[in-house]
């Protein structure tokens, strides 16, 4: 049994290297996530010339099983590639697939957020290195769904209104080396796909050193979950005394705050 | 198309839907055996398991003392047909009228069985009942996703008659009843000093990850101690087997210690949800059935919160 088991497993481990070097050399390629989407995804991000390859440097870590549709964890690193410039994240069957873009710009080219999800669905991150090429690495992630369209739980609360933009924060060292930002914002993030309540999310963030030297500027759409948790890892090079974000939502209101050490 | 033709297909139509029905009442039979722990008291023993289609949720252990006032049942399972088997398989077992059907807290598992059971007979704490009405409808459509076929008919039902902690003489029974929280905010146990048993409700699991959707982790370890210092014979825990000792309290507050104690670190750490989600449990834990998807689960509902607290000192806002 256990030798059937492992037979089976060296066959799937030597496909999928025999895969992953056809990736490498062609355009031919098939979604390992196995989507009907795929094709979809293919034609409404990327422009029809763009050289898009299936990649498992990119990674993207999320439960395979997501109890909360709500609140969704997704990590994406795409730190063993070269040279990314901009990195598309998107979940093939929600509703609204775009759930953020990030271009590091000094930061490790990596984001910790959550989502909200309507579905089972793939959850993918694609890269695209300096030399015009798009990495794509995702997972599939399982859930009973309809995160998409529940209002938040801002919306129907008088909180939020007086604390709208709000930002806690704090820094940490890396054992790694460098450091580790995390900051939280509320924000109702609410999807406009619930009855009677609009479109109401975050759509631009900047982060900076404390001299206003860009380290990472994220776009963000609907699907991201409500009061939204980031994680950012500056490299050593990059640490500074301290740091800004600074952003704006869809209706304009301002997001401004210092990150204290 | 002749009208001939079209009756008949009908008639097939019928007669395969017939079938299919008749056939999916008999695979709805949960196989109830109570088994008696101690004078007059029974237990039926869920499967250790997650929801699902399979085993129509019947992961709960719901029970009842049978006195000559009549029968008192804690929990009455996670559907309609769960209640209605509850129910007969009592009646196999005594002639006594069912006079007390008791909700240990709102969770599904524990109250979808109530319509087979006179509403007036059905008795919970107030925050049970609050908690039924607040959220009843939405655990019973997660059901129907989970447990699918086996939840036919099963419309949460509250009770209206609330408890309040204190003694309890049903037919010669001494029971206490416990007004605790922590699992969720009002949980019930019932403890028969008159036979040693106590009921922990889902205060208490046994060999089984604990459920924390809706859970205080230190009210939950102050409701264990209390438990604990009662001088029970056997207890009968919300899910897992019936055992004669502490051991279930102590595997419980063992649990829900080293989750807190996690899950505090990794937010002082910095840690991302992803990055908790990839901690390897304790060797000591392996063992609970569904750990693996009881830790998931916690660490989603719990994390924001630790992150909160974490987080706390706000980023000075600039303009």
């Amino acid at each position: 049994m256990h030798r059937i088991h492992g037979a089976a497993a060296l066959l799937v481990l030597a496909c999928s290297l025999t895969l992953g070097t056809a990736y490498a050399a062609g355009d031919r390629q098939t979604d390992p996530l196995d989507s009907p989407r795929w094709g979809d995804m293919r034609k409404e991000f990327f422009p029809a010339k763009a050289r898009v390859v299936f990649d498992q440097r990119v990674k993207v870590s999320a439960p395979l099983t997501a109890e909360n549709a709500l609140n969704v964890p997704v990590s994406v690193d795409a730190g063993a590639l070269p040279d990314a410039t901009e990195v598309l994240v998107f979940a093939d069957f929600n509703p609204i697939t775009r759930i953020v873009r990030f271009r590091p710009e000094g930061a490790h080219p990596g984001l910790g957020f959550r989502i909200k999800l309507q579905q089972s669905t793939p959850v993918r991150a694609a890269v695209k290195t300096r030399d015009g090429v798009w990495h794509v690495g995702g997972t599939w992630v399982n859930t009973t769904g309809g995160g998409c369209t529940l209002p938040s739980a801002g919306s129907g609360s008088p909180e939020w209104q007086k604390r709208l933009g709000e930002v806690s924060s704090r820094v940490w060292d890396r054992k790694e080396g460098g450091e580790r930002i995390r900051l939280r914002i509320i924000h109702p993030e609410d999807t406009g796909l619930a009855a009677g309540v609009p479109a109401f999310y975050i759509q631009e963030l900047k982060l900076t050193d404390e001299q206003g030297a860009p380290l990472l500027q994220i776009e963000g759409f609907e699907p991201l979950a409500e009061n939204p948790v980031f994680s950012v890892d500056i490299p050593a090079a990059r640490t500074a005394a301290g740091y800004r974000v600074s952003g704006r939502d869809n209706n304009g209101n301002a997001i401004s705050a210092v990150i204290e050490k | 198309m002749s009208i001939l033709s079209r009756a008949s297909r009908s008639a097939i139509a019928l007669f395969t839907l017939g079938w299919a029905l008749l056939l999916a009442a008999a695979d709805m039979d949960y196989g109830l055996q109570p088994v008696s722990i101690a004078d007059g008291t029974w237990v039926l023993v869920g499967r250790s398991e997650d929801f699902s289609t399979a085993n129509g949720g019947n992961i709960v252990n719901t029970g009842f003392i049978v006195t000559p006032a009549g029968v008192l049942v804690i929990d009455s399972g996670p559907s309609r047909a769960y209640g209605e088997q509850l129910k007969r398989a009592i009646a196999r077992i005594t002639d006594k009228p069912v006079t007390m059907v008791v909700n240990t807290h709102h969770h599904p598992d524990h109250f979808l069985g109530n319509q087979a059971f006179a509403p007036d007979t059905l008795a919970a704490l107030p925050g049970t009942i609050s908690g039924i009405h607040a959220e009843g409808g939405t655990f019973n459509e997660n059901m129907y996703r989970l447990a699918g076929d086996w939840m036919a008919g099963t419309e949460p039902l509250a009770p209206a008659k609330q408890l309040t902690a204190g003694p309890l003489e049903l037919g010669g029974h001494h029971l206490e009843l416990i007004a605790l929280d922590g699992h969720t905010g009002a949980d019930l146990a019932i403890f028969d000093r008159s036979t040693g048993v106590l009921f922990a409700g889902d205060l208490v699991f046994n060999d089984r990850a604990p459920t924390t959707p809706h859970a205080n982790l230190a009210a939950w370890q102050k409701a264990l101690d209390r438990l604990e210092s009662l001088g029970f014979k056997q207890i009968v825990p919300g899910h897992g087997p019936v055992a004669q000792g502490t051991a279930p309290i102590r595997q419980t507050r063992a649990w829900l210690g080293w989750l807190d104690g996690n899950l505090r670190q990794a937010a002082e750490d910095g840690l991302d949800m992803t990055e908790v989600l990839a901690i390897p449990l304790p060797a000591e834990f392996r063992r609970l059935a569904v750990v693996e998807a009881e830790y998931r689960r916690s660490v989603g509902q719990l994390y924001p919160a630790y992150e909160q607290h974490a987080l706390a000192h706000p980023g000075r806002n600039a303009r």
